[in-house]
C-alpha cells in the first residue's frame, strides 16, 4: 500500500493558491515552488485547487490483495453491557452491523464480555448470527486492559474482517489498546458506515475539526478494520423475534485475568432522573438561562414531557448542571424523537450531538443563532417567557 | 518524579471549514495553538512536579514550527521539550503516531508518569493516548478529572464516564489522559517566558530513533484519509409567528398533529 503527494516542479507555478487551503499548514512556497512537509495528511484539497495542475496525490487503494487480508471474514460488534444489561448503542451496532455483512455475503457476529448478561440473546433479533458470550464476574465491571487482550485472543481465532464497537467512554480506550495489540487501523467516532464492494473495504466516515469537516476514512490492508461508532449515529432495527442464530459460549482460560488497574468504587450521578441516551424527548438549557438556579424553568418543562435534561457545554462548564448531561461534541450524542433547545445558541459542536434528532424546536432571542439553521420550528423570543408558557400550555392540554 | 507530556500543535479549530463555493478547505488566518485538552495535561504534570520534585518533559511530533508550542510549554512550567521532526513521520495515523512518541518516551528513559489530553481538536481521535500505552506496556487511564493522590508507585484518581465518576487506582509507571474538568492552567510566568525564550529545543529525528521507515509516517499508518467534505447541509424549518401565547399554542398542536407529543 503505497499512498503519496508530489508536486512537479516544471508545471507549479508558485502562485500560492494552495497555501491558504490546507488545513494541516503543511505547505510552503519556497523559492517559487510549493513544498509539502511533515504535516500532510493526504487529504487532497491542495489538488483540488491547483490550477496547473501539478501536484498529484496516488492512493494505492486497489493494489493486490495479500492472502493474509483474505483469511479475514465477517463482521464483528462488540456489545458492551452495563449492569448485565447490553447498551442500547450495541443494537444499533447489531443493525447496522448486519447491513454491512449483507454487503459482504458474511456472517454477523456480536462478542459480550460480563456477568449473566441475560439480554445478549436479544442481539439475534438485530441481526446477529453469532453470539460470543464471555462470562465472568470479573467482567461485570468494564476494564479495559482485560476485555483488550480477551478480544485479541477472539479475533487471533476468529480473524473477522471488520470490528465495530461503540464511541463510549470504554469503547473509546478499548478498541485503541486492541488496535495497537494487532497493529491495524481503527478511525474513531465514525457517524457513517459503507461497503466498497469492488474493493471489499469498510468505508468509514466521521466528523473531524470538531464537526467542521467530514472525512472518510479507509484501512486498505490491515485486518480487522476497527471503529468506534457514534452513539445514536444509526438507527435500531426492528427487531425480528423469529430470527435464528447461535449463542456460543466462550470458555476463559483459568489463568488469573487481572486488571493493572484497580476500582475502588463507582459514584454514580443521580441527577439524571430519564438518561439521556434513552430519552425520546430531551428538554436542554444553555447560557441563555443566566444562571444555575433558573434551569428550574427547564426540569419542570421536561418534567410535564416525561423529558430528560440535557445542558449544553457552557452550562456544565459554569457548574450550573453535572457533565452527564451534556450534549455535544464532548459530552453525548442524542437522537430523540424531539430536542427542545432553550437558550442555546447551537455551536457547531452541540449541534453535533443533536442535530440527528427528529424534530428540534429552537428557542432564543437571537433570530440569528445557528441553532435555528437546523431547527424545524423555532421560536424568536425571551425563553423567560416563552418556557413557562410552553409548560402551561403542555399541563393545560394533558388535563 | 519523571513526568512526561505529550502535546500537539492544533489550528484553531471552529475556523475551519469548507468554502461552500468552491468546496475545498479554507484555513484563512487560522493560527496553531496548543491542543486546549494538552493544556490541562501540561498544568496537571507540572502541579505533581512542583508537589512531589523532579521534571517535566514536554514531547510533540510535528513539523519544524511545532517547536514554538513548545516553548509555550516551557513559559506555562515544563522544565524541557523535544520536538519529534522528520519528514519521514509524515502522514502519520494513530497507530504510527503512537509508536513514534513510545519509541522516543523509551529514549528518554524511565518515568513515572505520562499526561496528554483526552483528545485533540484538530483529529478529535483520543486514540493516541490507550495506543500509546500498549507500546509501552503500561497502564492507563483515560478521561481523568481528580487526582486523589500521587506517588512514586501508584495514583489514585476519579475517571469521568457518562454516568458518573469511578475512582481508581493504578500503579506507575503508566499514563493518564485528562479532561477540563481536573484543573484551571496557569498563564506564563515572567520567568518561565525568559527561560523560553532561550530554552534549546532538541529535534530528534526518524535516524535518532533508530526507526524503520515502514513503522512511521504514512508508511507506518494502516488507515488512509480518501475524503474530506463538508457537513451535511442543516434543515431550516419554520419560524413560528405571533405573540408568546399564540406561539406556544401553535407549536404545541403542531408537536401533537405529528404525534410527537
Amino acid at each position: 500500500m503505497e499512498a503519496s503527494i508530489r508536486i512537479d516542479l516544471d508545471k507549479c507555478e508558485g502562485c500560492g493558491d494552495c497555501v491558504p487551503v490546507c488545513p494541516f499548514d503543511a505547505i510552503e512556497i519556497v523559492d517559487e515552488k510549493a513544498r509539502i512537509n511533515e504535516g500532510c495528511n493526504l487529504c487532497s484539497a491542495c489538488e483540488a485547487v491547483c490550477k496547473s495542475g501539478a501536484i498529484t496525490i496516488e492512493v494505492g487503494v486497489t493494489r493486490e490483495v495479500s492472502g493474509e487480508k483474505d483469511a479475514y471474514q465477517g463482521v464483528w460488534v462488540f456489545a458492551e453491557q452495563r449492569d448485565s444489561h447490553v447498551l442500547g448503542v450495541a443494537y444499533e451496532l447489531a443493525s447496522e452491523g448486519r447491513k454491512l455483512a449483507d454487503a459482504l455475503g458474511t456472517e454477523l457476529s456480536v462478542v459480550c464480555f460480563g456477568e449473566a448478561v441475560k439480554d445478549a440473546k436479544h442481539l439475534m433479533a438485530y441481526g446477529a448470527d453469532k453470539v460470543y458470550l464471555c462470562e465472568s464476574p470479573l467482567f461485570a465491571h468494564p476494564k479495559d486492559d482485560v476485555y483488550a487482550r480477551e478480544l485479541v485472543k477472539l479475533i487471533n481465532v476468529h480473524r473477522p474482517e471488520i470490528l465495530l464497537a461503540g464511541a463510549t467512554s470504554l469503547g473509546r480506550s478499548l478498541m485503541p489498546r486492541v488496535a495497537a495489540i494487532l497493529k491495524t487501523g481503527l478511525t474513531a467516532d465514525c457517524t457513517g458506515l459503507e461497503i466498497d464492494q469492488e474493493n471489499r473495504l469498510l468505508l468509514q466516515t466521521r466528523p473531524a475539526f470538531g464537526g467542521n469537516i467530514m472525512a472518510t476514512i479507509i484501512c486498505p490492508q490491515k485486518r480487522p478494520q476497527m471503529a468506534t461508532v457514534r452513539p445514536r449515529a444509526f438507527k435500531r432495527a426492528e427487531p425480528n423475534p423469529g430470527r435464528k442464530g447461535e449463542i456460543l459460549l466462550v470458555d476463559l482460560e483459568k489463568e488469573a485475568i487481572t486488571s493493572q488497574t484497580k476500582l475502588l468504587n463507582f459514584v454514580q450521578d443521580l441527577t439524571q432522573k430519564v438518561k439521556l441516551e434513552d430519552a425520546d424527548i430531551i428538554v436542554s438549557g444553555g447560557r441563555g438561562l443566566g444562571k444555575a438556579e433558573n434551569f428550574q424553568l427547564i426540569e419542570e418543562l421536561a418534567e410535564v414531557l416525561g423529558a430528560a435534561v440535557g445542558a449544553s457545554r457552557p452550562v456544565v462548564e459554569e457548574g450550573w448542571m453535572p457533565y452527564s448531561h451534556q450534549v455535544g461534541q464532548t459530552g453525548k450524542t442524542v437522537s430523540p424523537k424531539l430536542y427542545i433547545a432553550c437558550g442555546i445558541s447551537g455551536s457547531v459542536q452541540h449541534l453535533a450531538g443533536m442535530q440527528t434528532s427528529e424534530v428540534i424546536v429552537a428557542i432564543n432571542i437571537d433570530p440569528d443563532a445557528p441553532i435555528f439553521d437546523v431547527a424545524t420550528y423555532g421560536i424568536v423570543g425571551d425563553l423567560f417567557e416563552v418556557v413557562p408558557a410552553l409548560t402551561a400550555q403542555l399541563k393545560k392540554t394533558r388535563d | 518524579m519523571r513526568v512526561i507530556v505529550c502535546i500537539k500543535q492544533v489550528p484553531a479549530t471552529t475556523q475551519v471549514g469548507i468554502d461552500p463555493q468552491t468546496n475545498t478547505l479554507i484555513r484563512q488566518g487560522v493560527e496553531s495553538i496548543i491542543n486546549p485538552f494538552d493544556t490541562y495535561a501540561l498544568e496537571e504534570g507540572v502541579r505533581i512536579q512542583e508537589r512531589l520534585g523532579g521534571a517535566v518533559t514536554v514531547i510533540t511530533m510535528g513539523p519544524p514550527q511545532a517547536g514554538e508550542a513548545l516553548r509555550e510549554c516551557i513559559s506555562l512550567g515544563a522544565d524541557d521539550a523535544i520536538l519529534l521532526s522528520d519528514p519521514a513521520f509524515a502522514g502519520a495515523d494513530t497507530l504510527a503516531t503512537s509508536f513514534t512518541l513510545a519509541k522516543a518516551i523509551e529514549k528518554l528513559g524511565s518515568f513515572d508518569i505520562v499526561l496528554c489530553g483526552r483528545q485533540t481538536a484538530d483529529g478529535d481521535t483520543g486514540q493516541v493516548a490507550p495506543e500509546l500505552a500498549e507500546w509501552l506496556a503500561v497502564p492507563i487511564v483515560t478521561n481523568v478529572r481528580k487526582i486523589h493522590e500521587i506517588n512514586h508507585g501508584s495514583i489514585r484518581l476519579e475517571r469521568m464516564t457518562e454516568e458518573g465518576y469511578e475512582v481508581i487506582e493504578m500503579p506507575l509507571p503508566g499514563i493518564i489522559t485528562v479532561v477540563k474538568e481536573i484543573n484551571t492552567p496557569r498563564l506564563p510566568s515572567l520567568r518561565g517566558l525568559v527561560k523560553a525564550k532561550s530554552a534549546k529545543i532538541p529535534i530528534w529525528t526518524a535516524q535518532d530513533l533508530n526507526l524503520e521507515k515502514d513503522a512511521i509516517g504514512l508508511a507506518g499508518s494502516p488507515t488512509r484519509v480518501i475524503k474530506v467534505f463538508n457537513p451535511p447541509k442543516a434543515r431550516r424549518g419554520e419560524f413560528i409567528q405571533g405573540d408568546v401565547e399564540n406561539q406556544v399554542v401553535l407549536l404545541v398542536s403542531k408537536l401533537e398533529e405529528s404525534k410527537i407529543i
